[in-house]
């Protein structure tokens, strides 16, 4: 049995941030990772995918992008590079192969074991991520079975899929990606959509998530949004990060021939059923778009930018087609493989402690878990907007980890 | 907190809301109707009682609807015909789903109106192409709104209502439905 004061699980960019901020601290701590650092980012990630944020946001404490691109966006193995880089700087105290299997409350603090060792600690950090397992609908059990179904997890390239049609499900940021570099390679694709959140990569000359970071949308704490269950499962936006700094919404898919049709609501008889509904789910994110672009120019203009900006501009309404499909064969050979894009969900299988809801989301405030001594790190608006993003981990990291020295003293003196 | 009064009492369905987050029993709802053929294809419909936060619940009155077919179906249109039913409950879903979602907004109506046209192809029911289906091919509703917001709060109030609105779900996903003898 080891001790330590705090046990951090997960060693992507916010476990190593947590570390970042106990080592400032002097508290004794190791990071716990079931692989190697950044193993998400080597093993569940497909080859195409770069990061949605541009190069100058990728800022760690004490750690940021120094290369020659700021504007681009980093590929995987940038992205790894990046976070091994990070961990080595910051020095973070790495246990590489330890796969936490119990995480259970002791008297004083926490047991946690691991694959290769067990712990004793007072605090734990879960930095484990939200991205664990694919959530994948329970209609995937009627599909039939000649048809392959691939998650993102095992997605890596077209030419690994048959030939043939293929069915994207889901137009969020790897709906959107999939769908376009399958149908480029030749493979018809269906794009399955329900609700999403449509951005234009670039805006008024500046990259959208510009335009979030400097006008403070990011920066919406937890305590301010006005309803965080739904802030906390909003879909990631249809953007990719290219060197062309393209649009990637439905409007960029449907010239490549992508055919749109509504939300996956059954499979009957072997025949995938759509919802009649896209216009007003394109609708809903058409205008919630113009409502955030509204936004940016008020802040623009209040805060003396104007000038400096290019002109506003409103982008077309996205166009579905006058009548959508609302049923496919699944059985006819058309559809060869069905792509589901629908999503991630975190897997705390291994967390003894009652704190996760009944829809498998761990309950916390801010990333103050209810369990002394429990806290959370990089869960989507954690304790503000940009809480996922790469630079949204540092005030998160700092906060947190504050909290955590302040209950250890209190501990350490009573 | 508004002071717009387009007559919902939002407070009590946000209530509500919080409330059945935590008692999803409670939530569960059957709506009942009850058929009795007349003659012809004319039959009369009765409500009024449903269930509802777990127990039997009634509505005030019962209500009474005909359903016949019109003349050129060479019936004796003793009430509107099925489908037109439906296009009833659309219009009047999505018009309480924008009074409601407005007064949530704090936006003052004035008048909103509906109108609903649903195309559809009686080659199917009659059986005449088995490639047409028996339902509607196409549903589309007008909303003209006069109310204290710009078109784009129009606009979102209207897409809001469809969002949250039970009748364009259960018309534009398909429903598991059983029919039995008793």
């Amino acid at each position: 049995m080891e001790r330590a004061a705090a046990i951090v699980i997960g060693a992507g960019h916010a476990g190593l941030a947590a570390s970042h901020f106990l080592s400032a601290r002097a508290l004794d701590h190791v990071v716990l990772e079931r692989g190697e650092v950044a193993n998400s980012w080597r093993r569940e990630r497909w080859d195409s995918l770069r990061l949605l944020t541009p190069n100058w946001q990728s800022r760690l404490p004490g750690h940021h992008y120094e290369g020659p691109d700021p504007d681009g966006y980093m590929t995987v193995p940038e992205v790894t590079e990046f976070i091994q880089r990070f961990a080595k700087v910051s020095s973070a105290p790495v246990l590489t192969g330890a796969n936490v299997t119990r995480v259970r409350r002791t008297g004083d603090g926490y047991h946690v074991a691991t694959s290769l060792a067990e712990f004793r600690c007072r605090a734990v950090v879960i930095a484990s991520g939200a991205c664990n397992l694919p959530a994948v609908p329970q209609l995937s059990d009627a599909v039939p079975s000649s048809v392959e179904q691939l998650t993102t997890f095992d997605y890596r390239e077209p030419a690994r899929l048959p030939s043939g049609g293929v069915l994207v499900v889901g137009a969020s940021a790897t709906g959107v990606q999939l769908a376009a570099e399958l149908q480029r390679s030749g493979r018809p694709v269906t794009l399955s959509v329900g609700e999403h959140v449509r951005l234009p990569r670039t805006y008024r000359g500046r990259d959208v998530l510009w335009w979030m970071d400097a006008s403070g949308v990011w920066d919406q704490r937890h305590d301010e949004v006005d309803d965080l269950t739904r802030a906390r499962r909003l879909p990631s936006p249809q953007l990719v990060g290219t060197p062309e700094r393209a649009t990637l919404d439905l409007n960029a898919l449907t010239p490549m021939g992508v055919n749109l049709v509504g939300r996956w609501a059954a499979v009957r008889d072997g025949q995938a059923l759509f919802s009649g509904g896209l216009r007003n789910a394109v609708s809903l994110a058409d205008l919630k778009m113009d409502r955030l672009l509204d936004t940016f120019d008020a802040w623009a203009m209040a805060d003396g930018r104007w000038s400096e900006l290019g002109p506003p501009e409103r982008f077309a309404s996205t166009r579905v087609p006058e009548s959508t499909r609302l049923q496919l064969d699944l059985r006819s050979g058309e559809i060869r493989t069905v792509v589901w894009a629908t999503g991630f969900r975190p897997d705390y299988s291994w967390l003894d402690v009652p704190v996760v809801d009944a829809k498998g989301h761990l309950q916390h405030d801010g990333g103050v878990v209810e369990s002394p001594g429990l806290y959370a790190l990089g869960l989507p608006v954690l304790r503000r907007r940009k809480s996922t993003f790469i630079c949204g981990i540092e005030d998160d990291a700092r906060a947190v980890i504050d909290h955590l020295a302040g209950y250890l003293a209190k501990r350490q003196s009573s | 907190m508004t002071t717009v009064a387009n007559g919902v009492n939002v407070q009590a369905l946000l209530d509500a809301r919080e409330v059945l987050k935590g008692a999803p029993e409670a939530a569960q709802f059957t709506w009942r109707a009850a058929a009795k053929w007349n003659h012809g294809v004319h039959s009369t419909i009765k409500v009024q009682s449903f269930f509802g936060l777990g127990q039997e619940q009634s509505h005030k009155e019962e209500s009474v609807f005909e359903a016949d077919h019109p003349e050129v179906f060479a019936a004796e249109d003793n009430g509107i015909t099925p489908i037109e039913y439906l296009i009833v409950g659309l219009a009047s879903c999505l018009t309480a789903g924008v009074a409601s979602v407005a007064q949530n907004r704090g936006i003052q109506l004035r008048s909103v109106e509906a109108t609903v046209e649903g195309q559809h192809d009686i080659r199917g029911i009659l059986g005449a192409d088995s490639d047409v289906r028996n339902g509607y091919n196409d549903i589309k509703v007008t909303f003209n709104v006069d109310a204290d917001a710009s078109r784009q709060e129009i606009e979102a109030l209207v897409a809001q209502s469809q969002k949250r609105s039970a009748v364009f779900d259960a018309l534009t996903n398909p429903t598991n439905v059983t029919v039995e003898v008793a």
